[in-house]
């Protein structure tokens, strides 16, 4: 199946074979000035976060001690913005910045005591899907 | 004491649902059909072989790759948020399937009737799965109208898998297909109540 590109998507940097890093004056420039770093930059090169269970939609609650903590300024503005409990996406969102960029410093937070997440409903209750379903239709 | 018989903290709960399907079948309009932000989130996967690498003066030496996914959200009550994921339509990227599928309640694949084939991809991976999903026909003013039975054939499911026309244009028909879905999963979820406490 061959699917068209998506033309919001940044070309992919050459990924064959294991090319020899012959990283030349950077040959895919960034498309916008918001990009200076190389993403993982920020998680000092980790692309795993230390805690799993982190989803794309887990809420994210920071502790308002976490406030005072002396904290580095992305992982300070995650514990800014969670003082009202945020989905890792939207912190995405806000930070701009990707998706496993921010699991990595939030799993970091949630190791270190600032961040606290709910534990993952494994099978969602009935009663919940319920209620999802009541709301939508009240939409 | 609580105020409520039940004693339930309000304690905000996220939900997922997926929205997949080729490319231009009209997810990201299906997403800001209904959702109440208008945001795209980014994700960023670095080659298998920096993986592990903890020393930052290697970064530069990785490669990433960005990809921008349809995200949307709806503020169903006081402490429930459902979220609306696209997953990006290209195999390249499959990699980020499984992150964005984990936990889903379901996963609406929508499908343009002149490119039937490529909307197979996202079929298998829920079949595969075992994620409750429904089709969705989006309605394009320039396509022919297909009954939907044959669409249901064309794509060989399962005839318990629902297939439902939609405009992902008009907030009230995403709405009617969000509903249907859930339906979906409530009856997939009695049915093995059922099954399961029947001897």
């Amino acid at each position: 199946m061959s699917w068209a590109p998506d033309p919001r998507m940044i070309p992919p940097a050459p990924t064959t074979t294991p090319a020899p890093p012959t990283l030349a004056p950077d040959p895919d420039p960034p498309p916008s000035d918001e990009m200076f770093l190389r993403p993982f930059m920020v998680t000092g090169g980790r692309t795993r976060p230390l805690h799993d269970g982190l989803r794309v939609e887990t809420l994210l609650h920071a502790m308002p001690a976490a406030l005072s903590a002396p904290l580095r300024f992305e992982a300070r503005r995650i514990v800014e913005l969670c003082q009202t409990p945020q989905a890792v996406a939207d912190v995405a969102v806000a930070l701009r910045q990707p998706l496993g960029v921010v699991r990595v410093l939030a799993a970091d937070l949630v190791a270190e005591g600032h961040l606290r997440i709910e534990d993952q409903l494994g099978e969602l209750p009935l009663a919940l899907i319920e209620r999802i379903r009541d709301r939508v239709s009240a939409l | 004491m609580s105020a409520h018989s039940d004693g339930a903290v309000l304690t905000p709960v996220a939900v997922k649902i997926v929205i997949s399907g080729g490319f231009g079948v009209g997810k990201t309009t299906f997403v800001g059909a209904i959702s109440e932000i208008e945001p795209l989130v980014t994700e960023a996967e670095l080659t298998e072989r920096s993986v592990g690498v903890d020393d930052t003066s290697s970064v530069r030496g990785k490669t990433t790759t960005t990809v921008a996914l349809d995200f949307g959200r709806i503020t169903l009550d006081d402490a429930l948020l459902l979220y609306l994921f696209g997953t990006p339509g290209q195999d390249r990227f499959a990699f980020l399937w499984d992150d964005l599928v984990d936990g889903a309640l379901g996963a609406i694949v929508l499908l343009d009737t002149r490119r039937l084939e490529d909307c197979f991809a996202a079929v298998d991976y829920f079949e595969d799965h075992d994620i409750p999903f429904l089709v969705g026909v989006n309605a394009f003013d320039q396509a022919r109208r297909f009954d939907l039975g044959e669409v249901r054939d064309a794509l060989g499911i399962d005839p318990r898998v629902p297939v439902i026309e939609c405009d992902a244009r008009r907030r009230e028909s995403v709405k009617g297909v969000l509903m249907a879905l859930t339906e979906e999963v409530l009856t997939q979820r009695l049915a093995k109540a059922h099954a399961g406490s029947a001897w």
